[in-house]
């Protein structure tokens, strides 16, 4: 149990796991500031020759119709970061709420809350999200995260709940009653905030897989109509063979930029589990 | 058997320091002994108890010795103590309600434990059964998982398997705290009977209880911030205890008779020294109202009556 | 000012939720002001559970519970602060009943808002130092530290000085030195008798014989949920009538007085019964 941030910090900053994907993210945040700035042409202008390699003037090369990968990969970190956060923070705010209403409440609201998730649970997303798909001719970046965000949140709901539950026949919680606190003060007050590292790493969790999950509905073509992401220049590549004629520097920086990012999120919360889990830690 | 401890300190270690739980102990227990250890939360009993028999990740053990029957222990190295553990010394640790596998029946469990220690089950399985009817519980209970037993029954269960290779020494870690006072007295009074049988030599009752201690111990040691304060037969320590922490204790306890209009009964103001740097000199001397300049100096700990000894300079 | 009147609280056990478990049966009591009632009961006598539906913690499935005549089942909102501000309640474990990363003054802060939202800063703080005072503490010592770093005695005081802030007229004291050492149970129990002397009623929980004889004027002896005895203390101490009264006050373990050796048979519950 962390007590003060004094040795939150300590702790954090003595993790290696954790200081190197935070490295390694906030890296990438970086290029994705500051990247689109470095070229004065968007992603899809046909500004060189086509296929060629990376060269000093364009460093990532450039596509089978002369776009800038460079370019592309910026613009496409930007998009890539975008959607996990929206993504990522919708379904936490669904789960949470839900979570904590079943977890605090019990008995028939939990009962009817458990359902609906396992209805959210059982649905066949990707099913859905080509009728989705069939109907939206034009697709932006706000729909996907909200379907990512409406899809993704069950896990969060169960786990909430369940820490809930436990918290809440606390001793702490009972003086809170006898406080004249009423329940959704409780959860606020006493509950969440007991529950605060398990929260951070459930928050990180779902920008990593709300990350992953864009990529791969972008790769599969079911992504924005217009615009640039990760997943589709990983599309783009494969549509245009750019593996059979050996174009190396179309997907492999966007495929290691995924991989990267949501890898080393994934290290990020195993170094905060034993930042915050005392018998994890070596002394 | 009997058992010497000489100097024994033991200190856990912490992220702020060192904590001096056992600080420079020393005493014995003879044969046939059944010794009651008690003392507040912090005073070092548990660790005492654990040391003899295995020490824990973070325990060191700093220095001093404990000798059984005549050979010293190896308590620092926990491999070399693996061959004393059960047949020599043995513990019923203080949460032994979790120590047993709730995944496994409670028969198969022992038979595990058993063979870790190169006994074959079968050859043994009369005698365990023979003790389980002792202490009162079905031999189907070896067909239980631990769950389905309560407290009482899970505690007398350890108690048992504890006690199942005839142990010179046992140590019985706050056995009877998380119990009712039924069950309290039945297991008190099990640790009595075993030793008259013969199942275990000597025992070490380690409680904060002394009134429990009282019944059953023949002699008790009062510790304090982890030092030895008194130890003398259990009822001249009651009758004419002669350490002030000891006094003190008895007459902050509350018993049926004493009323609060009739009979007001005073606690001891102030709470012990934290162990991580502990004071020079004696370490009650902050709460004790008999302290003086002598005190400053940490007192020996001293016979003043026949096998009644104090770390006291008033008491000597 | 307490009335239990046949009160009982049964959950539902099992798969399905098919058996009964009866927690509490038919239990009857009162507490008046200024008096103590002792209700002494061990692990699953439902004590505990009495406690709670008192607070309002739990549910009463029959029977009623009333406080000056009025039923507090029926109790929320504006009406149920204001039980509160009568009633209030000290539980067994003083640490878990301070939210770990909060200050320890906490507990006391919460209440500012719904009961002294009128008073200004210095109003309130002189407020909190006289309730501090009341249970002898040193608001120097204890205002401004985290819970691990109080003792269990000073965060038991505490929450004696929250439910003292309140002005209560009864207070549930629910095991609340099992958990201290015995040199510090002593002040706290001497604590509680110097309330009751202003006129507070105690509700004290207790599997302790012996504090309960120390403190109360009267005693309720609890045996798996249901009333097997009570009356005066002395009377029911000196002269226990019920057998289970009599076994457990031959079990308690007491200094200057061993135990009945004679009867060394050892208690044997039927197998498979779960708790204790």
């Amino acid at each position: 149990m962390i007590r003060g941030r004094h040795e939150f910090l300590y702790f954090a900053g003595r993790n290696r796991k954790l200081v190197a994907g935070l490295a390694v993210v906030v890296g990438f945040l970086v290029v994705a500031a500051v990247g689109p700035a470095l070229t004065d042409y968007g992603p899809n202008d046909y500004v060189g020759p086509a296929s060629q390699p990376p060269s000093t003037a364009f460093w990532f090369g450039t596509t089978t119709f002369g776009q800038d990968v460079f370019a592309q990969f910026t613009h496409g970190l930007r998009s890539t970061f975008l959607v996990g956060v929206l993504g990522g923070g919708l379904a936490g705010l669904i789960g949470m709420l839900i979570g904590f209403t079943a977890g605090y409440r019990g008995g028939v609201v939990d009962e009817v809350l458990n359902m609906v998730t396992n209805v959210v649970l059982v649905i066949p997303t990707l099913a859905v999200l080509l009728i989705v798909a069939a109907y939206l001719r034009v697709r932006g970046v706000i729909p996907e995260a909200i379907f990512i965000g409406l899809t993704s949140w069950p896990w969060v709901a169960r786990a909430v709940r369940a820490q809930t539950f436990s918290l809440r026949s606390r001793d702490f919680v009972d003086l809170a009653r006898l406080s004249g606190a009423g329940g959704r003060a409780i959860i606020v007050r006493e509950v969440a905030p007991n529950m605060s590292s398990y929260l951070l790493m459930t928050g990180i969790l779902l920008f990593g897989g709300a990350v992953l999950l864009a990529a791969t509905l972008d790769f599969i073509g079911l992504g924005p109509t217009s615009g640039m992401s990760l997943g589709l220049m990983m599309n783009n590549a494969v549509l245009w063979s750019a593996l059979q004629l050996g174009m190396w520097w179309w997907f492999v920086p966007p495929g290691l930029g995924i991989t990267a990012i949501v890898g080393s999120l994934y290290i990020m919360n195993v170094g905060l589990d034993e930042v915050f889990n005392p018998k994890l830690r070596k002394l | 058997m009997t058992l010497k401890v000489d100097n024994l300190q033991v200190w856990y270690r912490t992220m702020r320091g060192d904590v001096q739980a056992l600080d420079g102990v020393s005493f014995s227990v003879g044969d046939g002994e059944l010794v009651g250890l008690a003392g507040e939360s912090g005073c070092g009993k548990s660790t005492l108890g654990k040391s003899l028999v295995r020490l824990d990740g973070r325990m060191r053990h700093v220095g001093g010795t404990v000798e059984l029957d005549g050979k010293e222990l190896p308590i620092g190295d926990s491999e070399r103590m693996h061959g004393f553990r059960f047949k020599e010394v043995s513990i019923i640790p203080q949460y032994a309600m979790s120590a047993m596998n709730p995944t496994r029946r409670i028969g198969r469990m022992v038979a595990e434990l058993l063979e870790s220690r190169g006994v074959r089950f079968d050859g043994i399985r009369d005698e365990l059964l023979r003790r389980l009817e002792l202490v009162g519980l079905d031999p189907e209970v070896l067909d239980r998982y631990p769950i389905e037993l309560s407290g009482g029954m899970k505690q007398r269960m350890v108690m048992v398997i504890s006690t199942l290779l005839n142990p010179s020494l046992l140590v019985a870690d706050e056995v009877t705290s998380a119990l009712d006072v039924s069950n309290q007295k039945a297991v008190a009074e099990a640790l009595v009977d075993f030793r008259d049988r013969d199942y275990v030599k000597s025992t070490i009752l380690i409680t904060h209880d002394l009134s429990l201690a009282y019944q059953v111990a023949d002699s008790i040691i009062v510790m304090y911030a982890g030092k030895l304060a008194e130890k003398a037969p259990t009822d001249s320590l009651v009758t004419a205890p002669r350490h002030p922490y000891t006094r003190m204790l008895i007459g902050a306890l509350p018993e049926v008779g004493v009323r609060y209009d009739t009979r007001r009964l005073t606690g001891i103001p102030g709470s012990p020294p934290s162990l991580l740097d502990p004071p020079t000199g004696c370490r009650f001397r902050d709460r004790c109202p008999l302290a003086f300049d002598k005190c400053v100096e940490q007192p020996p700990f001293l016979e003043v009556a026949p096998d009644h000894a104090v770390a006291c300079w008033k008491a000597s | 000012m307490l009335r239990l009147d046949h009160v009982s609280k049964s959950y539902r056990v099992g798969t399905f939720g098919g058996r009964e478990l009866a927690a509490v049966r038919d239990v009857s009591l009162r507490v008046e002001p200024g008096e103590v009632v002792s209700l002494i009961g061990e692990s699953g006598s439902g004590k505990s559970t009495i406690g709670r539906m008192i607070l309002r913690l739990t549910a009463v499935t029959s029977g009623t519970i009333t406080f000056d005549g009025t039923d507090v089942a029926g109790l929320t909102g504006s009406r149920l602060r204001a039980y509160y501000g009568n009633v209030q309640g000290v539980f067994q474990d003083p640490f878990s009943c301070y939210n770990p990363i909060f200050k320890a003054d906490r507990v006391l802060e919460l209440l500012r808002e719904p009961y002294f939202a009128g008073l200004d800063g210095r109003q309130w703080r002189a407020k909190v130092e006289r309730a501090l005072e009341a249970v002898r503490l040193d608001p120097g010592q204890v205002l401004g530290k985290y819970p691990h770093q109080l003792s269990g005695g000073q965060l038991q005081r505490m929450l004696v000085a929250r439910a003292l802030l309140l002005d209560i007229r009864l207070l549930v004291a629910d095991e609340v030195i099992s958990m201290l050492d015995a040199s510090t149970r002593v002040d706290v129990l001497n604590l509680l008798g110097d309330l009751k002397a202003r006129g507070l009623g105690i509700l004290f929980i207790t599997h302790d014989l012996s504090l309960g004889n120390y403190i109360s004027d009267t005693a309720v002896i609890l045996h798996r949920g249901e009333v097997v005895e009570t009356g005066a203390t002395d009377r029911v101490f000196d002269d226990p009538q019920h057998p289970y009264t009599r076994s457990l006050l031959a079990s308690v373990p007491q200094l200057h007085r061993k135990w009945d050796r004679d009867e060394r048979r050892l208690v044997s519950e039927p197998a498979g019964e779960g708790g204790g």
